[in-house]
C-alpha cells in the first residue's frame, strides 16, 4: 500500500492550528454536558473527528506522536475511571453508581461529582476506541 | 518447562537466604499471613459463641448485598486458606524459580486465594456464588497455566466446565431457596430449616445444591475432573485441590446443614455418593504410579469420607468430619509439596522410578516421613485422632446394624488406601530401592522445604495438642453446623477397643498393600479397570465431542464469514418474528404530507435521492459518500425538530463512519460485484420489506398518545437528584450509568478485536514462520 497521503498544504497547515482548538472545543462540550448540550460521549466524537481531521492532513505517525501513548491504553484509563467513579460511593456506604457531588463549584468546571468522572471515562473511551480502531487500519500494511 | 535438576544452577542456589522468584515468594506471602493474623484475633471471641456479620449493599432492590460472615465454621476454612495459602505462596517462590512468568502466577493464587476466602466468608447467598464462581475461573487459570500444553488445556477446560456447570445448579439452588424462605442471607437462612424442609419444593432445592458441592468436591460421578487437574504446577494441587477448593463443596454442605440437611433424602443422597467416592477413591489411588494421581485419588477418597461422615450426621459424625478435613489439609498438602519437590529437582513423578533419595535429600525425606505417618494415621498424629473419632461416629451412629457396619467397612478401606498411598509418596521415593545410579540430586533450599515440614509437623502438633484445637477451633466449627457445641473427648490414649482395632488393621493392610503394589499388580488391576473407557469421563468427552460437532454443523451455514449473508439471515428473522402482527395492526392514518413544509419535503427528496445513490453506485466511494449524505440529511431532522444532543452526535458519528468507512475500504479489491443478479434481487426485496415494516412500525409508535411516565420522572428528578440541566446527559451518566458502562465495556471490546484481528494475528504468524525457519 502506498504512503498515505491527501497532500493539501492549506489542509496541513491549518490542522495546526485547528487540532489544539477542536480538542479545547471537545473537552469544553464534555465538561458542560451536565448542564447544556454536550457531555462525554459527544465531546469524544468531536476530540476524535479532530485527530482524525489531522490524521488526514499528516499521517499516523504524527497522530501517535500527539497522542504519545497508544490509544489501547486511552480507552483502558476511560473503563477504569468509570468503574471507579462507580465503586467510589461504596466507601460511603451507599450502593453502586450512586452519584457523590462535591458541594463547591470550581471555576471553568463546575459542578465536580462521580458523574463527572464518569463522563471523563467515557470520553476516554470514545477517542480511545475510535483513535485505535483507526491507526490499526492504517498502520497495518 | 522445569529443566530436571540441572547441576549449574542448582550449585549455585543458595540454601538459607531466598534471591529472586523465592524473595519474592516471601514478599507475597505477607498477604496470606497478615490475613491469617486478621482471622486469628478472631478465635476467641468465636469460641466464646459469638457471631460477626458485615457488608455493604449492593443492589439492594434485589435483595443482594455483599455480606459476609464469620462463625466457627468460615473461621476454621478461613484459617486453613490463610495460613496454608502463606505456606504455598512460598512453596511457589521456590518452585517457580525457573519460570519466566511467575509473577502471573502469584496474581492468579492470590486471585484464587480471595475468592476462596470469600466463599467460606460469604453471608448473602448471591455473593456466595459470585465467589463459588470466581473460585472456579481462578482454578481454571492456575489448572491451565502451562497453557502452551495441550494436557494442561484440556483439564482447566475440563475442570471449568464440570465444576462451572455444577455452579450453575448451585446458583437455581439457591435463587430457590431464597424465594422459598424469603431470606437471602444465610445467617437468617440457618433458623429456616424446618420450613424449607417441608416446603414442596426441597427436593429441587436439595438436588440442585448437592449438584453443585459434588461437582465442586469431586465426588462420584464428577471425580474424574480432580486427577485431571494434577497437570497443573504442584504449588496448585497442594493448594486447590487438596487444602481449599475441592473442599469447598463441602464446607458448603455443612454450612448448609441446618437448613437442608438431617432428612432421609439427605442422608441417602451424602451416604451413597460419599460411600461410592470413597470406594472409588481409594480403589484408584493404589493403582497408579503418578505421585500426583495416587494424591488427587486418595483426595478424592477423603473428599467422599467427608461427605459420608455429613451425611451420617449425627454430632459426633459432623466433629469427626471437620477434624478429619483439618487433619487432611495440613498431611495432603505436606505429601502433594513433596511430590512436587521430587518432580522438580528430578523430574520424574512416577514413584516407583524414584529410590534412595533420603540421603540427597534428608530434610525433604524427613517432611515426606512424618506426611507419611500423619497420613497412615499413627499416634499422636492428628490422622490418629480424626479416624479414632470417624470409627467412632459410624459404630455408633444409631444407624441400622448392616448400613452401620457398611460405612464402616468402606472407612476402613479407605484408610487402609490412604496409609498405602502415603508410603508410595512419602516414603518409597526416599527410603525404596533405589532404581537409577543418579547421585546429583542435592537437598532443595530452606524456602522450598519450609511448607511441606511445617505442614507435617503442625499433624504433629496438632495431635499433641488436641484439647487446645478441640476447644478454639472444633468445637465453634462443629457448633456452626450442629447448633450446639458436640460432645468430643479425644485423647491420644489408646483404649483397647473396636476403634483401635480397626485403625491398627488399616495401618497393616495399608502396609501390606504397599508391599505388593508392585508393578505386576498394577498391570493386573488395571486390566480389570473399566472406568477410563466406560466411566463419566467417556460420557463428558463424548459431550464435548458432541458439541463440538453440533457446533461445526451449524456454524458452516451460519458464520460464513459472508457479511451480506448475516444481514440477510438478521433482517429476515426479525421481519418473520414481527411481520405478522404488524400486519394484523394495519396502517393507521396520520397527516398528510401537505402539512410538512417545504424545506422538510426538499430534505426528505435529498435523502431518498441519496439511497438511490447507494445502492446503485458502480464505485464504492460513491455509495460511502452517498451514505454520508444520508446521515447528513438524519441530522438536519434532528436539528430541525430541536434535538441538539442527538443531531451533534449523529454528526460526529456520521463524519467518523465516512472516514472510517473509506479507510476500511481502501483495502479492499476494487470489485464492487460479488452476487448475480438473482441474488441482489432477493436481497433487494429483504430490504424493502424491512424498510416498509420498520416505516410502518414508527407510523404505529408515532399515532399513539405518548404515555409520558418515565420521561416526567426524569425531567424532575434530574436537577433535584442528579444537580445537572441536561436531562440526556444525566441519564446517560447517572440515571441510567450501568447502562452506560455496559456500553463502553462493548465499544472497547470491539476496538480491542479489531486490534487483535488485524494486528496480533499476522504478528504471531510471523514468529512463528521465524521459530521455525531458525
Amino acid at each position: 500500500m502506498k504512503e498515505h497521503r491527501f497532500t493539501s498544504l492549506i489542509l496541513a497547515a491549518a490542522t495546526q492550528y485547528l487540532l489544539p482548538l477542536l480538542l479545547f472545543l471537545s473537552v469544553d462540550i464534555l465538561l458542560r454536558g451536565h448542564n447544556k448540550p454536550g457531555g462525554g460521549f459527544m465531546g469524544g466524537i468531536m476530540g476524535a473527528s479532530a485527530l482524525a481531521l489531522f490524521f488526514m492532513a499528516h499521517d499516523a505517525r504524527s497522530v501517535r506522536r500527539i497522542l504519545r501513548i497508544h490509544p489501547r491504553y486511552l480507552f483502558a484509563i476511560g473503563l477504569l475511571a468509570a468503574a471507579v467513579s462507580g465503586l467510589l460511593p461504596l466507601f460511603f456506604g451507599k450502593p453502586f453508581m450512586t452519584g457523590l457531588w462535591w458541594d463547591r463549584q470550581l471555576p471553568v468546571i463546575g459542578m465536580v461529582g462521580t458523574p463527572l468522572l464518569f463522563d471523563v471515562g467515557v470520553y476516554n473511551v470514545v477517542v480511545g476506541v475510535i483513535m485505535t480502531i483507526f491507526l490499526t487500519l492504517m498502520e497495518n500494511r | 518447562m522445569l529443566p530436571a535438576g540441572n547441576p549449574q544452577r542448582s550449585s549455585r542456589r543458595r540454601f538459607l537466604i531466598p534471591r529472586g522468584t523465592e524473595a519474592w515468594g516471601w514478599a507475597v506471602a505477607s498477604i496470606p499471613i497478615a490475613l491469617s493474623v486478621f482471622f486469628i484475633r478472631y478465635i476467641g471471641p468465636v469460641a466464646d459463641g459469638w457471631a460477626f456479620r458485615f457488608g455493604l449493599d449492593w443492589f439492594p432492590s434485589l435483595g443482594v448485598s455483599f455480606s459476609f460472615y464469620l462463625d466457627g465454621l468460615s473461621l476454621l476454612f478461613a484459617l486453613l486458606i490463610t495460613l496454608i495459602g502463606a505456606l504455598v505462596v512460598l512453596y511457589a517462590g521456590a518452585y517457580m524459580a525457573e519460570e519466566k512468568h511467575s509473577g502471573r502466577f502469584f496474581v492468579y493464587l492470590l486471585a484464587f486465594m480471595a475468592a476462596m476466602l470469600g466463599t467460606v466468608l460469604a453471608d448473602n447467598a448471591i455473593t456466595l456464588f459470585l465467589f463459588w464462581e470466581m473460585t472456579t475461573v481462578t482454578s481454571y487459570l492456575l489448572i491451565g497455566f502451562n497453557h502452551r500444553e495441550a494436557v494442561s488445556r484440556a483439564a482447566a477446560r475440563q475442570a471449568l466446565l464440570v465444576t462451572g456447570g455444577g455452579g450453575l445448579a448451585l446458583l437455581t439452588g439457591l435463587v430457590l431457596l431464597t424465594q422459598v424462605s424469603g431470606e437471602s442471607e444465610i445467617s437468617a437462612l440457618l433458623l429456616q430449616g424446618e420450613d424449607v424442609k417441608a416446603h414442596a419444593a426441597y427436593p429441587a432445592i436439595l438436588t440442585l445444591v448437592l449438584i453443585g458441592a459434588f461437582a465442586k468436591s469431586a465426588q462420584v460421578p464428577f471425580h474424574f475432573w480432580l486427577p485431571n487437574a494434577m497437570a497443573a504446577p504442584t504449588p496448585v494441587s497442594a493448594y486447590l485441590h487438596s487444602a481449599t477448593m475441592v473442599k469447598a463443596g463441602i464446607y458448603l454442605m455443612a454450612r448448609l446443614h441446618p437448613v437442608l440437611g438431617g432428612t432421609p433424602a439427605w442422608e441417602a443422597a451424602l451416604t451413597t455418593v460419599g460411600g461410592l467416592t470413597v470406594v472409588a477413591g481409594a480403589y484408584m489411588a493404589v493403582t497408579r504410579t503418578d505421585m500426583k494421581q495416587v494424591l488427587a485419588y486418595s483426595t478424592v477418597g477423603a473428599l467422599g469420607l467427608f461427605t459420608l461422615l455429613l451425611g451420617v450426621g449425627s454430632p459426633s459424625a459432623v466433629a469427626a468430619a471437620l477434624l478429619y478435613l483439618t487433619a487432611h489439609a495440613l498431611y495432603k498438602g505436606g505429601l502433594f509439596m513433596v511430590a512436587g519437590i521430587l518432580r522438580h529437582e528430578t523430574g520424574i513423578g512416577e514413584a516407583d522410578a524414584l529410590g534412595g533419595l533420603w540421603r540427597a535429600m534428608p530434610l525433604t525425606a524427613l517432611a515426606g516421613g512424618l506426611a507419611f505417618l500423619s497420613k497412615a494415621g499413627l499416634p499422636p498424629f492428628v490422622t490418629f485422632l480424626a479416624k479414632e473419632e470417624t470409627f467412632a461416629a459410624t459404630l455408633s451412629a444409631g444407624l441400622s446394624t448392616p448400613l452401620s457396619w457398611a460405612i464402616t467397612g468402606a472407612v476402613l478401606l479407605v484408610s487402609i488406601s490412604f496409609v498405602a498411598a502415603g508410603a508410595i509418596v512419602g516414603i518409597l521415593p526416599f527410603f525404596g530401592r533405589r532404581t537409577r545410579p543418579d547421585g546429583d540430586h542435592r537437598e532443595v533450599s530452606f524456602t522450598f522445604f519450609l511448607g511441606p515440614l511445617t505442614l507435617s509437623l503442625a499433624g504433629l502438633a496438632a495431635g499433641i495438642f488436641h484439647k487446645p484445637l478441640e476447644t478454639w477451633i472444633l468445637s465453634p466449627a462443629a457448633a456452626a453446623v450442629l447448633g450446639a457445641p458436640p460432645d468430643i473427648h479425644m485423647t491420644l490414649l489408646p483404649h483397647a477397643d473396636l476403634k483401635l482395632v480397626l485403625s491398627g488393621v488399616a495401618v497393616a493392610a495399608g502396609l501390606i498393600v504397599y508391599r505388593l503394589w508392585s508393578h505386576r499388580f498394577r498391570t493386573v488391576v488395571s486390566r480389570l479397570d473399566v472406568s477410563d473407557r466406560m466411566g463419566p469421563e467417556a460420557a463428558y468427552n463424548f459431550a464435548l465431542r458432541s458439541v463440538r460437532f453440533a457446533g461445526l454443523l451449524v456454524g458452516c451455514r451460519l458464520q460464513n464469514g459472508r457479511l451480506r449473508q448475516y444481514l440477510l439471515l438478521v433482517t429476515v428473522a426479525a421481519l418473520a418474528l414481527v411481520g405478522g402482527p404488524l400486519l394484523q395492526m394495519g396502517i393507521p392514518r396520520i397527516g398528510s404530507a401537505a402539512s410538512a413544509y417545504p424545506h422538510e419535503l426538499g430534505l426528505a427528496g435529498i435523502m431518498l435521492a441519496a439511497v438511490v445513490l447507494v445502492t446503485t453506485a458502480r464505485s464504492r466511494m460513491t455509495a460511502i459518500a452517498a451514505l454520508g449524505a444520508l446521515g447528513y440529511g438524519m441530522t438536519l431532522f434532528f436539528f430541525l425538530f430541536s434535538a441538539p444532543d442527538l443531531a451533534m452526535t449523529q454528526l460526529g458519528i456520521e463524519t467518523l463512519s465516512v472516514i472510517l468507512l473509506v479507510l476500511a475500504i481502501y483495502r479492499l479489491p476494487s470489485r464492487s460485484r460479488f452476487i448475480g443478479s438473482e441474488r441482489r434481487l432477493l436481497h433487494g426485496a429483504a430490504a424493502l420489506t424491512a424498510g416498509a415494516a420498520v416505516t410502518v412500525l414508527m407510523v404505529h409508535v408515532l399515532s399513539r398518545p405518548a404515555t409520558d411516565r418515565i420521561g416526567g420522572y426524569f425531567l424532575e428528578n434530574s436537577y433535584r437528584l442528579a444537580h445537572g440541566k441536561n436531562v440526556v446527559n444525566v441519564i446517560l451518566v447517572d440515571f441510567r450509568g450501568i447502562d452506560t458502562l455496559g456500553e463502553i465495556t462493548v465499544l472497547s471490546l470491539a476496538a480491542l478485536g479489531v486490534y487483535a484481528i488485524l494486528r496480533l494475528v499476522p504478528r504471531g504468524e510471523k514468529s512463528r514462520n521465524e521459530r521455525s525457519a531458525s
